[in-house]
């Protein structure tokens, strides 16, 4: 870990002005989560730290336009059981709840997990070349132990992931981040937040150095009826996304009349795909409709060799979810399993 | 043949952190120490202060070891600056309770076998005790997914599940009525007492 | 009923208060005075040499003290027998910091020391080291045909021996199958890091709090290394958490914090990351192929079982991968062969069931391929070739009990209710397979010795310099502790892991049990004696006459046998004799003896593993809802802990089928995963049902406490069995493990 100075800061004018000093050594601290493990691996190396846990941005708050704003500071824990979000948003409750554990979403925030980086093994380990890291290095991943990269919008110099599962159903909600610089504000929709990798892939979102988030806002529209986040890892709980599917529907009978479907794990970023969802708009709700919207998704997905089974993966998961969705069936649920004891 | 360089990301001369003064409240004692900001609350407890229950296996938050309680809530004390936690109200395993006057989650991790070479015990503890204090869990499925974020290698997780039913139930909050023990049938074995 | 009969019962921890409550100090928490920190720095190349290493910038830095390389380090032993420990295989041992040369990827190649671990940490992240890089090999798949069969092994390992002649077997089989299996790297990973604190306690005298499983091991290594007397190494390690193996030989944390310390002349402390937990021992990544042939009758005509694994370029790591497949089945012709290959990594090192866990999976997997091939149930298939002695070594078995696993096991799991095709049984969008394997294990008894000490407030207080890795051995010591003399447990203190105590064998190979149990029942025994003699000292003693046949240890009170009435309070006895203590000690190595005689017996523990899966197909997700597991170990001296470490071994047998592996990426000749978060073990989540059975087994031969050790044979054949009710459920046969999601697609 790198030698820092550290500061805190009442207030968001205050936490900016810290930040501007000298605005690509220093980095903003919240949940600490990431930023601290990136830090004991030497891959961040801030040399000053403003700690923002005293800003007045943990609220919760419905807007007059019924829109949610999720202060930057909630953690991911008092977001996932808000009430308003448990039963207005139950995808986002999901989403966060598939994610770390229950100690990492207590600290955890919500504006923190927009800006979590890449879970990548050649990103976190020094000893390899990375270009996220070390911009010219090359990418260690590519021709290496790939199974948990990209298969969509990676380029020739970066295949890594984004690693949340909170941001995938941000992303299928429509989420807006709401931004404040030292000269004012800004609203960034949620699918211009995070970048591709192209050529630059030490960038992972839109940020400029100096800018704070302040809130994620959620539109009015929840999907609360048919909703699924289907997550499938190594492990049952504790581990990371192989691959992640947020899959909301709005029903009228049989018929679609409104969807959303985003990816976790396959891109840099979390993959929302709107040509699919119009795939789905207006057809009947059945297995064929889901197929023909997940082999949208995949078009052009490539493999890297240990993730090659993703793309398969991500097809069957993208069915499965929107199938959830839709019946909105316990039977379904791929993470309860009761043993068949007779 | 290739040279290979090992070096910091950045280029920067070598510089000590400045120190600071932090205070706590540990298991309803209040402390005063100084520590430069690169201590995490982890190695406060265990280098600093002593209090050495808080384990560390990981340091990376991928473990659950270090687990603590702050307000009553679980965290991962390796992922948070002991400065960061200026006047909070921390409860480690040694505040739960002593070898004298042991917690219910305690003695019921003992009754059950609930750990083996005890590493990974306390944070298994005051994990539970901040799931219990969250009171979301109201299942065997619940309990094993919220405890989920404490990793044990000597794979006690099904005495630790019937640890934490059994409390649960004494307290009343378990809503299925199915028989809870792990172990697919109830261990026939009563504890005796050392 | 006799109140103090402890052995056999389910006795709670006796360590639990301590445990639970965060008062159980290990390595690396004696915060003694003016402590030091040690930070170790890994080497980022897998071959090569070190050039250069710049500390100037770091050694500037107020608070730190030295950085320790290869080029101050002074001079140490020198011959390679005082690097060599108790478990060293063959070869030439890692010597930590001892040239400039670069043997594997994650070397130690610096440890930088200064006055807090936050600064050792930032000093080792600044510090600047300069490599010369050379092409390295770690790829054991393309170096198969290098592999050779091992020089010198380990102590205690036999090269596999063939019988009869499996050409002729396989020719004559009526049914057969044949298939390569693999399963990569494994780590150890115990929840504690590796870890020593060393307190100098002035003049080369030194307390060392090490994490290991035999302070005795770690003590001899640090003397012979850095020419310390016995009195100025001593080493503690009270708790151990956890080891599977990984502690067996002294890791070089150990080397590095005495160095240090006799260097500075101050008390150090060294802990490994997490990250370092990937830089020295593991499972071997081994590679197997077995040919099974049966005759029309389902007996098995030929076993045909060859391994190749990994081993470091200085030193032959072998273990028994292969053997067990002439042993547990019954069969004229076995034909077993096992190779190394030397490549570019660190030494494997024994990791639960060594061996046996890698060489189950592929042989429980061929036996369940071999019983469709024939078309017979599993289980009927073994028995059909149950061994009723040992073929390999030619002797009969002290006791054998794996029929009864098979039966109580496949009762308690409801095995008659299966039926035999494969994708027969489902549930919503859940394939169900049912699958059961086996295994086998030795049982080992070692040299150990003890010291029982009664003093006159009738507190009973046993040592015996072994450890307790949360296997439980200070509580099965405390009960036949206090089961030999009568006592109340709560009268008994059962002492390990110091140096100063009687000495007893590493940790590990299920030994301790038998070996450290036997040493102190033999104590209590001699000081039952002593006791005996102060009894007939007393005035008109009703015990003048009797021999210790004649009398029993009950309850607190010495009494005859034929006279229970006649009674003395052992107490009493003390009190009578003057002393403050009536002391006694095993002195006698048990074992020493039988190991100059021919083995008489061979002598194993069993186990039947049944277990069912859950598998979404479209998904290719795999739960393990319901395992049974049956074992045949001898007498069980303490069901609660016993039961806890079959339990632990199916949590283990589970990660090892679905999750657990080291993945390298052989261009760096390094492992790739190497943290908590990306090494999967399972979390509470992944564990469903799991019902352990012991089946009655009384052997009087194994031992004089009939104990066989329970700490790996459960481990058998779980990995093998959910593969095999994998292919049940899936019909997808998969013979690489881990089994993840991508290989059933």
């Amino acid at each position: 870990m790198n030698s820092f100075t550290y500061a805190r800061p009442d207030d968001i004018t205050e936490a900016l002005r810290e930040k501007s000093i000298q605005v690509e050594t220093t980095k903003f601290i919240a949940g600490g989560t990431n930023l601290l493990d990136l830090m004991k691996e030497n891959v961040e190396r801030p040399t000053r730290l403003i700690d923002l846990n005293r800003l007045p941005l943990s609220q919760i708050e419905e807007l007059p336009d019924g829109s949610l704003r999720l202060g930057a500071l909630a953690t991911n824990a008092d977001t996932a059981y808000h009430p308003e979000v448990q039963s207005r948003y139950p995808l986002l409750n999901q989403a966060i709840l598939a994610g770390a554990s229950p100690q990492l979403r207590n600290m955890a925030t919500d504006g923190g997990n927009l800006l979590q980086r890449t879970r990548c093994y050649y990103f976190y380990d020094l000893a390899t070349p990375c270009n996220k890291r070390e911009p010219g290095t090359g990418c260690s991943a590519i021709g290496g132990y790939n199974r948990i990269h990209a298969i969509l919008g990676a380029s020739a110099e970066c295949i890594a992931t984004h690693p949340s599962d909170m941001c995938v159903a941000l992303a299928a909600l429509g989420a807006t981040v709401q931004v404040s610089h030292p000269t004012g504000e800004r609203s960034i929709p949620f699918e211009d937040f995070h970048r591709l990798p192209g050529n630059t892939p030490h960038l992972d979102n839109n940020l400029t150095p100096g800018e704070l988030i302040t809130s994620i806002d959620l539109p009015a529209k929840g999907f609360e009826k048919n909703f699924s986040y289907l997550k499938l890892r190594d492990r049952s709980s504790y581990a990371f996304a192989l691959i992640s599917v947020a899959a909301a529907l709005e029903l009228d009978g049989d018929r679609i009349t409104d969807a959303r479907l985003a990816l976790g794990g396959v891109a840099h970023k979390p993959w929302r795909d709107q040509e699919a969802e119009a795939l789905l708009i207006g057809q009947p709700a059945t297995s064929d409709t889901f197929r023909r919207a997940a082999a949208k998704v995949v078009e052009g997905a490539q493999g890297q060799g240990s993730n090659d089974f993703k793309i398969e993966l991500a097809k069957r998961a993208i069915v499965r979810a929107l199938k959830q969705a839709a019946e909105m069936s316990e039977e379904v649920n791929v993470n309860v399993f009761q043993n068949s004891n007779p | 043949m290739s040279t290979v360089i090992q070096k910091p990301l950045d280029h920067q001369p070598p510089s000590l952190p400045p120190t600071q003064s932090v205070r706590l409240t540990i298991n309803s004692q209040e402390s005063h120490f100084t520590v430069a900001p690169w201590t995490t609350l982890l190695d406060a407890l265990r280098e600093h202060l002593d209090l050495t229950g808080t384990k560390k296996g990981c340091d990376h938050g991928q473990c659950g070891a270090c687990t603590v309680l702050i307000d009553g809530k679980r965290i991962n004390s390796c992922l948070t600056l002991a400065v960061m936690r200026d006047g909070a109200d921390i409860t480690t395993i040694e505040g739960l309770g002593t070898p004298e006057n042991l917690s219910p989650l305690q003695q019921a991790f003992i009754d059950h076998d609930a750990f083996q070479c005890g590493y990974c015990t306390p944070g298994q503890i005051c994990s539970a005790q901040g799931l219990l204090n969250e009171g979301k869990a109201k299942t065997e499925a619940e309990v094993r997914e919220l405890m989920s974020g404490n990793l044990c290698r000597c794979g006690a997780y099904p005495n630790i599940l019937s640890a934490i039913m059994e409390v649960m139930d004494k307290d009343g909050l378990i809503m299925d009525t199915k028989e809870w023990s792990a172990g697919g049938a109830k261990p026939e074995m009563d504890p005796i007492n050392s | 009923m006799m109140t103090t009969d402890y052995i056999g019962k389910p006795t709670n921890r006796v360590d639990g208060p301590a445990k639970v409550a965060g008062t159980a100090k290990y390595a690396a928490e004696f915060n003694v005075p003016n402590l030091l920190y040690g930070y170790v720095v890994s080497s980022p190349i897998a071959k090569g040499k070190i050039t250069k290493i710049n500390a100037e910038e770091v050694l500037a830095l107020p608070g730190v003290h030295k950085v320790f390389s290869h080029e101050n380090v002074p001079s140490l032993a020198w011959f390679d027998r005082s690097y060599k420990d108790d478990v060293a295989p063959g070869g030439s041992p890692f010597r930590p910091l001892h040239s400039a040369e670069v043997k594997y990827s994650q070397q130690p190649v610096a440890l930088v020391v200064a006055d807090t671990f936050e600064l050792a940490r930032y000093a080792a992240s600044v510090l600047e080291i300069e490599y010369e890089q050379t092409a390295h090999e770690t790829d054991l798949s393309k170096h198969i045909d290098d592999a050779r069969e091992p020089g010198g092994g380990k102590t205690g390992y036999k090269p596999p021996k063939s019988r009869g002649n499996f050409g002729r077997g396989w020719e004559q089989g009526v049914a057969k199958v044949e298939a390569n299996f693999q399963h990569g790297a494994q780590h150890h990973n115990p929840m504690e890091n590796f870890a020593t604190t060393v307190e100098w306690l002035g003049d080369k005298s030194l307390n060392v709090y090490d994490k290991t499983q035999g302070a005795f091991n770690s003590q001899q290594y640090i003397m012979k290394v850095f020419g310390l007397s016995k009195d100025q190494a001593r080493v503690i390690s009270k708790y151990t958490g956890g080891g599977f193996g990984s502690g067996l030989r002294p890791q070089y944390q150990l080397f590095l914090a005495v160095l240090a310390s006799l260097e500075l002349e101050r008390s150090v402390r060294v802990s490994l990351t997490r990250q370092q937990m990937f830089s020295f021992g593991h499972r071997p990544h081994t590679l197997q192929h077995v040919a099974l042939a049966t005759n029309a009758d389902g007996s098995l005509s030929g076993i045909n079982h060859f391994a190749v694994a990994e081993t470091s370029q200085f030193e032959d790591f072998t273990e028994n991968v292969v053997g067990w497949s002439g042993m547990i089945y019954d069969c004229k012709n076995v034909k077993l062969g096992y190779r190394l290959s030397k490549l570019d990594v660190y030494t494997p090192l024994d990791m639960r069931a060594p061996g046996a866990a890698s060489g189950s999976i592929a042989l429980e997997i061929a036996m369940d391929e071999m019983a469709e091939a024939a078309g017979l149930d599993p289980v009927e298939f073994r028995l059909r070739n149950y061994a009723d002695y040992d073929q390999e070594q030619n002797l009969p078995f002290s006791s054998k009990k794996l029929r009864d696993c098979y039966h109580e096991g496949a009762t308690k799991f409801g095995w008659a209710n299966r039926n035999p095709a494969p994708r027969s049984m489902r549930q919503g969008n859940r394939l169900i397979g049912w699958g059961m394997a086996g295994g086998i294990w030795d049982s080992a008894t070692q040299p150990a010795q003890a010291k029982a000490s009664l003093d006159a407030d009738g507190h009973l207080r046993v040592q015996s310099g072994s450890n307790d890795i949360g296997t439980g051995t200070y509580t099965i010591m405390t009960q036949i502790a206090a089961e030999t003399l009568g006592l109340p447990i709560e009268a008994v203190t059962f002492e390990l892991g110091d140096t100063l105590m009687p000495e007893a064998p590493v940790q590990g190979g299920s030994w301790t049990a038998s070996s450290v149990g036997t040493a102190v029942r033999k104590a209590c025994q001699a000081l039952g004696e002593k006791l005996l003699k102060q009894a007939q000292k007393m005035d008109e003693s009703a015990f003048a006459d009797a021999t210790i046949d004649d009398v029993q240890f009950v309850n607190g009170q010495l009494r005859l046998r034929t006279d229970p009435d006649q009674a003395v309070v052992l107490r009493d006895l003390v009190q009578a004799s003057g002393e403050p203590r009536l002391e006694a000690e095993n002195s006698k190595l048990p074992g020493m003896l039988g190991m100059l005689k021919p083995a008489q017996y061979s002598m194993h523990a069993h186990n039947a593993v049944f277990v069912e899966v859950q598998v979404d197909e479209e998904l290719g997700t795999i739960h393990v809802t319901r395992v049974v597991n049956a074992v045949a170990a001898g007498r069980i001296l303490n069901p609660k802990t016993a039961r806890s470490q079959v339990l632990g071994s199916v949590v283990w047998g589970i990660s090892m089928a679905l999750m657990e592996e080291s993945v390298m990426d052989h261009r760096f000749g390094r492992y790739m995963n190497h943290n908590y978060a990306e090494y999967h073990i399972p979390v509470n989540a992944d564990i469903h049902d799991i019902d352990v059975i012991f089946v009655h087994e009384e052997d009087d031969k194994v031992n004089e406490l009939g104990v066989k050790g329970i700490g790996e044979v459960g481990l058998l054949g779980v990995a093998a069995a959910i593969s095999n009710a994998v292919y049940h459920a899936t019909g997808k046969r998969v013979r690489d493990m881990p089994v993840m999601i991508d290989k059933l697609l």
